[in-house]
């Protein structure tokens, strides 16, 4: 059940690597990357939960605010360079 | 009895969870236009996240591990949208407007 799951998951993250290979602007890169945080989060989950070994959620729960501060990050260098001078 | 209901919940659980997160996997890689892509990442993010950890939930009982994926589901379920909103925004700012109409069908 669980070898499934993973199997489907690394699936999914193989097709957001394509999109950020693929992918024309910055952002659909920041998005895929965004993406594959969240899938390694739940690829670290079903795991821990395939061995027995119920620590991987630490990891998973730490993994998910990591993802989402770098996505922050990467955002704000961006717009802070190459932002419209007329927007606000 | 119980734990072969739950066992057999938290399977389907577990495995739409995944689907849902390969098609929305599929879904970033083939829409158009980075704004409509947008929409498939959240999808895939809130729905097929939150599947697989009720999935997971279901086969932890009640202990301390279903207290850490609820925690993980509730970042998940605030960090995914904010993020989403963030890129949208960015996108916005620095000049990206979204495709009127799809170049394929002309």
């Amino acid at each position: 059940m669980y070898s499934i799951a993973t199997i489907l998951i690394l699936v999914a993250i193989a097709v957001g690597l394509v999109r950020a290979f693929r992918g024309p602007t910055l952002f659909d890169r920041v998005m895929a990357g965004n993406m594959i945080g969240t899938l390694t989060v739940l690829l670290v989950a079903v795991l821990g939960f395939m061995n027995g070994r119920p620590e991987f959620l630490d990891i998973a729960l730490v993994y998910v605010l990591i993802s989402f501060v770098s996505t922050i990050a990467v955002l704000r260098v961006y717009v802070s360079r190459h932002g419209d001078p007329d927007s606000d | 009895m119980l734990d072969m209901l739950l066992d057999i919940l938290s399977w389907i659980l577990l495995l739409g969870g995944a689907l849902f997160l390969l098609t929305g996997a599929i879904g970033v890689l083939r829409f158009p236009d980075f704004y409509s892509r947008l929409h498939a990442v959240s999808v895939c993010d809130t729905l097929g996240a939150g599947m697989v950890l009720l999935g997971l939930m279901l086969q932890g009982g009640l202990t301390l591990v279903t207290v850490k994926l609820m925690l993980i589901f509730y970042f998940m379920v605030f960090s995914g949208p904010t993020a989403v909103h963030a890129l949208a925004e960015a996108a916005q700012v620095s000049g990206l407007d979204p495709v009127e109409d799809d170049p394929e069908d002309g």
